[in-house]
């Protein structure tokens, strides 16, 4: 085992702390936009010409559905790979290239965004057209993850090679598929970019707005599934060592990742239940799979509900309150954890009405959606990011985390906060509220004024969720600032296994085959509808830009 | 160990119903990537984003009526505006919109009803609704299409 001091460990520590704090950042800036859209939204202020609505908003999403969410998912799984394969000699030079390789397309693309050149939201639906360098610090981005996708699999093959008849430890396995799955998502985004790049350099006369669309939401589902793999790493492996718990069974763990690779790219038609062009036979297919992801789901629950009832066990304590009351509620990286698993059941619910036909008619691109997404991957997934930040930042630097009371109560100010603005936003949402719009007054038509109170209430929840950022910087600062290294840093050991688990079927372990059903299935599922579009007549859209 | 039996016993369950909806979802996918399923009425026709005003019934857009009860509205939409920007129809009417965009995406909502959809360049989307209440209803685009987004919305009097 390496030293917690050795200069490896140091200099892969630094590296980490790195992405950790890009993110932070990241959120930092995102909730800033989110907080003057909510007041956008209420008519508490109209944003000036020279910042206008929506560059916030591309910059919100941008900032918190690509970057925060992806440094920190390259942090993490980077973390548990050089944690799990300890090696006395690796060469971190890939892993800082990509990280850099990153670092540059954001500060690429956010450049663009910020001065107003790309104001095309997020999912830069074309003809919608940006400029040039948006499209390259995207794609830039994108590719330094693959980068990061390289070191983690390097890693695991060198480890795999020498541990031919064991299985990979688990974290390092869950990061190595998360990173599986994303490269066969991420190859939609990059195909899209070939064709959006030479089109904004003026090359090409036109662009196929139905394929790029389908080209996007391919990777537009399964990176969702990135962020939730993301948190159920941290749930299964790291939460159960803030009270000595165990992986409840590390079969079902493997086959719930498993699952989630083989079933992230055949979905995402469900994302345009309500274009043209796609026929409903595979708007059906695509919907009855989405229905897949329950699976995992209900095991992760139960495996997690398990790993906290068999720890309380082991310390005499039984009953399903008394079980409560063993977890350490003192501990905010414990706690961001179980409000984040509280606030994910209600947004695993309005998945379920999302991805049904009829109920999406009601709802698709009302505020409803933004408040699914607020109460799934804002809500449970940031929360759960930013808990394990707190732990993960005094076993990287060796420093005491800071303000821990603030902490804990930077944990449930999210919780509360993310309820009133979800729940606002569903309401408004089922009122037929539009989302992506900078004033929902309509120049006072009939139908719009109803909107108005749940737009208040997205404000309030908005204004308590920025003051809880406020105080995770805080936080996430004063331990770099303010807290001087202890003379013996904690290390920190992955969550181990139950010893009475059924043993993992050596099959679990075959990430290539895996990766090779998966990449099958998406072409299964996609074979269709290409093919549908690509035989009709096609008509190119020139793009403008027209903000 | 009574209590470790019964985990196990959980676990293994737990197992055998993730390989069944496995294999379940895998046949599903399957098949009905080889048979065509069943296929409710979902538009695929394409038109020519650049020539919509030239381009029947587009070029006259608004309201046809069909048969007593039964209408079909043709809109253009284009930043920031439909075309027509309002229309009125009797309540009982059964209404069918065919929409397309000259422009960039747009979408087409009339809110807290089923009338829900993308309206994409190069293609023609539509959707039916039977109106049952007299009253003004709003139409609003619900896709981001520019600086004038928030502006781009139109009506139904049903009389
Ligand atoms: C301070 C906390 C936050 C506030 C106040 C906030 C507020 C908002 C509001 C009001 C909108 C809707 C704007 C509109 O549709 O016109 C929005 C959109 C969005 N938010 Fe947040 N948000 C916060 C945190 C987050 C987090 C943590 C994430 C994800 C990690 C996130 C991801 C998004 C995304 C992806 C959109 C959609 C952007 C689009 O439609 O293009 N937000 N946010
Ligand atoms: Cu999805
Ligand atoms: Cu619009």
């Amino acid at each position: 085992m390496l030293s917690t001091q050795s200069p490896l460990r140091n200099a892969e520590n630094r590296l980490i702390l790195w992405h950790i704090y890009t993110a932070t950042g990241a959120l930092a800036l995102g909730a800033l936009f989110g907080l003057l859209q909510g007041f956008s939204r209420a008519n508490f202020l109209v944003m000036p010409s020279w910042f206008d609505y929506y560059r916030m908003l591309t910059a919100h999403g941008v900032l918190m559905a690509l970057v925060f969410t992806t440094f920190f998912i390259t942090g993490l799984c980077t973390f548990a790979v050089y944690r799990q394969i300890e090696r006395s000699e690796r060469s971190l030079t890939l892993a800082w290239v990509s990280y850099a390789t990153m670092l540059v397309g954001t500060a690429m693309a956010a450049i663009t965004i910020l001065s107003g050149n790309a104001s095309v939201l997020y999912t830069f639906y074309a003809p919608l057209k940006a400029s040039p360098w948006f499209y390259f610090g995207a794609t830039l981005l994108v590719l330094g993850t693959w980068g990061v996708a390289a070191d983690i699999f390097a890693n695991v093959i060198w480890w795999k090679k020498r541990n031919p008849d064991t299985l990979i430890p688990l974290s390092a396995f869950m990061a190595a598929t998360t990173f599986l799955m994303w490269i066969i998502a991420t190859l939609g985004v990059v195909a899209e970019m070939a064709l959006l790049i030479p089109w904004s350099l003026g090359w090409t006369p036109g662009i196929d707005v139905e394929l790029t669309r389908m080209l996007f939401w391919y990777f537009g589902h399964p990176l969702v599934y990135f962020w939730i793999m993301g948190a159920y790493l941290i749930w299964y492996t790291v939460i159960p060592t803030t009270f000595g718990g165990r992986v409840f069974s590390d079969a079902l763990t493997r086959l719930s990742f498993l699952i989630l690779l083989l079933l992230s790219t055949p979905v995402g038609i469900h994302h345009q239940f309500m274009d043209p062009g796609i026929s409903s036979q595979w708007k059906w297919l695509h919907t009855m799979l989405t229905y897949g992801v329950v699976i995992p789901s209900f095991m992760t629950a139960f495996a997690i509900f398990a790993s906290f009832e068999l720890a309380a066990r082991r310390a005499g304590v039984r009953g399903f309150w008394a079980t409560i009351r063993f977890l350490p509620w003192g501990n905010p990286v414990f706690t961001s954890a179980a409000l984040a698993m509280l606030l994910f059941i209600p947004g695993g619910f309005g998945g379920i009405v999302n991805s049904s036909y009829a109920m999406d008619a009601l709802v698709h691109n009302t505020m409803w959606v933004v408040g699914h997404f607020h109460i799934t991957v804002g809500g449970p997934v940031a929360l759960t990011f930013i808990g394990a930040a707190y732990g993960l930042v005094p076993v990287l630097t060796g420093r005491k985390l800071f303000a821990p009371k603030v902490a804990l109560a930077q944990a449930w100010l999210w919780f509360v906060g993310m309820t009133i603005m979800s729940l606002s936003m569903h309401w408004a949402g089922l009122l037929g509220a539009p989302r992506r719009t900078s004033d929902v007054t309509y120049m006072g038509a009939s139908g719009a004024q109803t909107w108005h109170g749940e737009m208040l209430g997205t404000a309030l929840g908005g204004t308590i969720l920025f003051i809880s950022i406020a105080l995770f910087v805080y936080v996430a600062v004063g331990t770099l600032i303010w807290n001087k290294p202890e003379s013996a840093p904690s290390d920190f050991a992955f969550a181990p296994l139950e010893p009475e688990a059924l043993p993992t079927p050596a099959v679990f372990d075959r990430l290539p085959r895996w990766g090779a059903v998966a990449i099958l299935l998406a072409v299964l599922a996609y074979a269709g509808p290409l093919q549908e579009q690509l035989s009709q007549h096609h008509y190119l859209a020139p793009g403008m830009r027209t903000w | 160990m009574n209590e470790s039996i019964h985990m196990h016993r959980a676990e293994k369950l737990w197992l055998r119903f993730g390989f069944l909806m496995l294999a379940i979802f895998l046949a599903t996918i399957t098949t009905a990537s080889i048979i065509d399923g069943i296929s409710p009425p979902s538009r695929v026709q394409t038109i020519d984003p650049t020539k919509v005003a030239q381009t029947p019934p587009f070029d006259h857009p608004g309201v046809r009526k069909i048969s007593p009860g039964h209408y079909e509205v043709y809109y253009v939409a284009q930043i920031f505006s439909f075309n027509p920007q309002s229309i009125s129809i009797p309540v009982g009417s059964h209404v069918t919109f065919y929409i397309t965009s000259s422009d960039v995406e747009h979408g087409f909502y009339i809110p807290a009803t089923g009338v829900n959809t993308m309206v994409t360049p190069g293609w023609v989307s539509s959707v039916s609704h039977t109106f049952t209440k007299t009253g003004k209803f709003l139409i609003v685009c619900h896709e981001y299409c520019g600086a004038g987004h928030q502006f781009m919305a139109g009506s139904i009097e049903v009389q």
